[in-house]
Formats: C-alpha cells, sequence, structure tokens
C-alpha cells in the first residue's frame, strides 16, 4: 500500500472527476445526487473507499507514534506505582497521552487529585475546537453514535478524520472508526506492553520517535489547508501558540492559538477565485444516504 | 492490587469526555450563521498547527517554565512537510523526520 497523503485540492481522486466544494472540498461528481433508491452512486463508492485506504496509509504513522508512548506511558505508571488496572484504567477512561503523562508525574508527586482534575481539563480544552470543527460534519448522525464517536476523539482521530471528510465531502463513520481505532488500540496494548516489559525496550528518544507525532500532525494538517485561508489560520495558530505557551503553558497556546488562528484567518479579503468557505459540508452525500455507514 | 486510582481516572475522563462531546452533540450545529460555520472551518489547520508548533518549539526548562527550543525535531517536522507536499507520501515524511533527528543525536550533534 503506497502512503500517499491527502491530497491538495487540485490533486486528482481515484474513482471519477473532481468538483471543487464550498469551502475548498473536493469530490466525485455525483456526489451530491444520491441514485433515488438510494443506491450509492458507484464513482462516490469508490472514492470512499479510495480515502478510506488513504486513512489506513495515513493511521499507519500515528498507530506508530500512539505505540511507541503507550510504551513509555505504561513504564511511568508503573514506575508512579500504578497498578495495571489502574494505569489501563486511565487509558481506557481519558484516552488521552498529554493528560495522562501528566497525571503519571502529579500523582508521583503526591499532587491533591483536584488539582490533577483540574490539569486534566486544561490540558484536553483543546478538544472543544476539534469537536466544534467536526460538528457540522457529523450533526446528521445519530445522537449515540456522535457521543460514542465523541470518546475516540483525540488529536490524531480528528486530524484523520477532518482530512478523510474534506477528500469525499461528507462524513463518513467506518472512515472515522477506522482512524479512532488506530490510535485507540495500540496505545492500550501499548499500555500494558510497557507496564509489563518497558524497561526492555529501547527509548522512543534514542530512535527519533518524539518527533513522529509532531511530524505526523504536521503532515496531517497540510492535507486539511485547502485554500489561503487555511494556510493564514494555520500560520497564525502556529505562532499564536508559541508565543503564548512560550508566557504561560504549552495546553493554553495550543487552545489560543487554536481560537484566534481562525479569526486571523477570517481578516484575509476574500478573492473572487477563492472557494466559498461558509458553506456546510454536502448534505445530499453523509453516509447514511449513501449506504456507506457500517 | 491497588484500585484507588481508578476513581482519579474516572474523574478526569468526567472532564475531559464534555469538551469532546458537547459540541457534537448540541442540537442546531447545522445552523448555525455562515460566518460562524467559516470560522469552524478554519479551526482545524489552525488547531493542529498549534499543537506541532507548541509540541516542537515549546519545552520545559530545568527549572519548570516554558522556553523557546529549535532543535533538530523542528528540522525532521519540515522535512517531512517538505516530502509531503513534493511526493503526496506520509509514510515516506515520517520516517525521513524519525531517521534525521534519530541519526543526529546519535552522532552527538543534537
Amino acid at each position: 500500500m503506497r502512503g500517499d497523503i491527502a491530497p491538495l485540492s487540485e490533486r486528482p481522486e481515484p474513482g471519477g472527476p473532481i468538483l471543487s466544494e464550498p469551502g475548498g472540498r473536493t469530490s466525485p461528481a455525483p456526489l451530491t445526487g444520491a441514485t433515488p433508491a438510494g443506491t450509492p452512486p458507484p464513482a462516490d463508492r469508490d472514492a470512499v473507499r479510495a480515502s478510506r485506504r488513504r486513512v489506513a496509509t495515513e493511521a499507519a504513522g500515528t498507530a506508530v507514534a500512539a505505540a511507541a508512548f503507550g510504551v513509555v506511558y505504561g513504564l511511568a505508571a508503573r514506575g508512579a506505582g500504578f497498578s495495571p488496572v489502574e494505569a489501563s484504567a486511565m487509558s481506557v477512561i481519558v484516552f488521552a497521552g498529554a493528560s495522562q503523562f501528566a497525571a503519571v508525574g502529579f500523582v508521583a508527586q503526591g499532587l491533591p487529585w483536584p488539582a490533577i482534575v483540574l490539569l486534566t481539563f486544561l490540558i484536553n480544552a483543546r478538544h472543544v475546537l476539534y469537536a466544534a470543527a467536526l460538528a457540522p460534519w457529523l450533526h446528521r448522525r445519530r445522537r449515540l453514535d456522535r457521543a460514542a464517536m465523541a470518546h475516540v476523539l483525540t488529536d490524531e482521530s480528528f486530524a484523520l478524520s477532518l482530512g478523510h471528510f474534506k477528500r469525499i465531502g461528507h462524513s463518513d463513520a467506518t472512515g472515522y472508526w477506522l482512524g479512532a481505532a488506530a490510535i485507540f488500540i495500540p496505545w492500550q496494548t501499548a499500555t500494558l506492553i510497557g507496564y509489563f516489559g518497558g524497561e526492555a525496550i529501547p527509548s522512543p528518544r534514542a530512535l527519533g520517535l518524539d518527533v513522529v507525532f509532531a511530524a505526523t500532525m504536521a503532515c496531517l494538517a497540510v492535507a486539511v489547508v485547502t485554500g489561503r485561508r487555511e494556510l493564514v489560520a494555520a500560520i497564525a495558530g502556529a505562532a499564536i501558540a508559541v508565543a503564548v505557551a512560550l508566557a504561560t503553558s504549552t495546553a493554553v497556546g495550543i487552545v489560543v492559538g487554536g481560537i484566534v488562528g481562525p479569526l486571523m484567518a477570517l481578516l484575509v479579503p476574500h478573492r473572487p477565485t477563492d472557494p466559498p468557505d461558509a458553506a456546510p459540508p454536502s448534505p445530499g452525500g453523509h453516509d447514511e444516504a449513501i449506504g456507506v455507514a457500517p | 492490587m491497588s484500585l484507588d486510582l481508578v476513581v482519579l481516572a474516572i474523574l478526569m475522563g468526567a472532564v475531559t469526555y464534555p469538551s469532546r462531546a458537547i459540541p457534537l452533540l448540541v442540537p442546531g450545529i447545522d445552523r448555525l450563521p455562515g460566518p460562524i460555520l467559516a470560522y469552524l472551518r478554519l479551526v482545524g489547520p489552525a488547531v493542529l498547527a498549534a499543537l506541532v508548533a507548541a509540541n516542537v518549539l515549546v519545552v520545559t526548562k530545568p527549572g519548570g517554565g516554558p522556553g523557546l527550543h529549535v532543535g533538530i525535531e523542528s528540522v525532521g517536522v519540515l522535512v517531512a512537510i517538505g516530502i509531503v507536499v513534493w511526493r503526496r507520501n506520509l509514510l515516506l515524511g515520517i520516517a525521513a523526520a524519525a531517521f534525521i533527528v534519530a541519526v543526529t543525536r546519535a552522532v552527538g550533534l543534537a
């Protein structure tokens, strides 16, 4: 399987001719035309499958990073006095690496639980932005589905699914769960491997694996930059995040960068050649309508 | 076997889940005004870039506070981005980033 990243808007997509959609998305021509009988248009099915394969390929990189740091987390949790059930419970229930690492350190230092819980909330506050950005794509799914999807919404699953949805022009639950599973399963497995055998595994830092997370997220960010405003949002978000992080903390910097960056991008004058970026995702192409949901 | 910290995990989950779920579950997200939808569309690139930049460029100094760090990790990420833009190949980009960082550290340059 080739390791192709999500296409930029001008890149041809397998599965048929491409039409530009509002917001810079691309999709096969028949996307919005679900057939009267509800049969998925063949070209759309092909495009969805091709995009899912791309999600699987991209997820391989994120899975490597999740596994590497899951091992380190498991090892650190044991060092901090966690039992294996406690270490795994945190991975399953919280499922947020940065806050789990922080919690291990806080527990080891004897920080009171209320402080740990408050810091967890601050570290994970960026998920609000991920959920808000995905909400317009997922609003037609059943509430229970969205509630389940929320639990596995991480940095990686957000980046994978947003790129996937933009490629195909609508939401796709299978693609979402594929990306989420590529993080969830390695993280849980690696937690236990690290707990019971982490000392035998070389340091991720020595293998350069500590840069895999950042490199993966950067590459996935490239996939969702489909126009001038997205580019400005990314650059502004990064610059603001670093400036604020240096003055406060990394978690606060990420949240402020994610909030203010888009505002800066909206100041960019809209050119006639730019795609209208306010349009919602294609309503006719929802995965339930075209029959590709699990 | 101790299970005390399972309670802590539940409390941590209780403050994490709402941040993930509330925007997805709140009704009427499809009826938001156009400017807000335009804003939400730009959140993805901004927050992902913010995450990467803060992850690579901000470190915790020995004293405990945040500090600016421009090191081989930044080079690795830029190389990965360049490869993805040039070759559209994510895995190649990630592998190159890890290789550059690992080799540079192994020879003592970082």
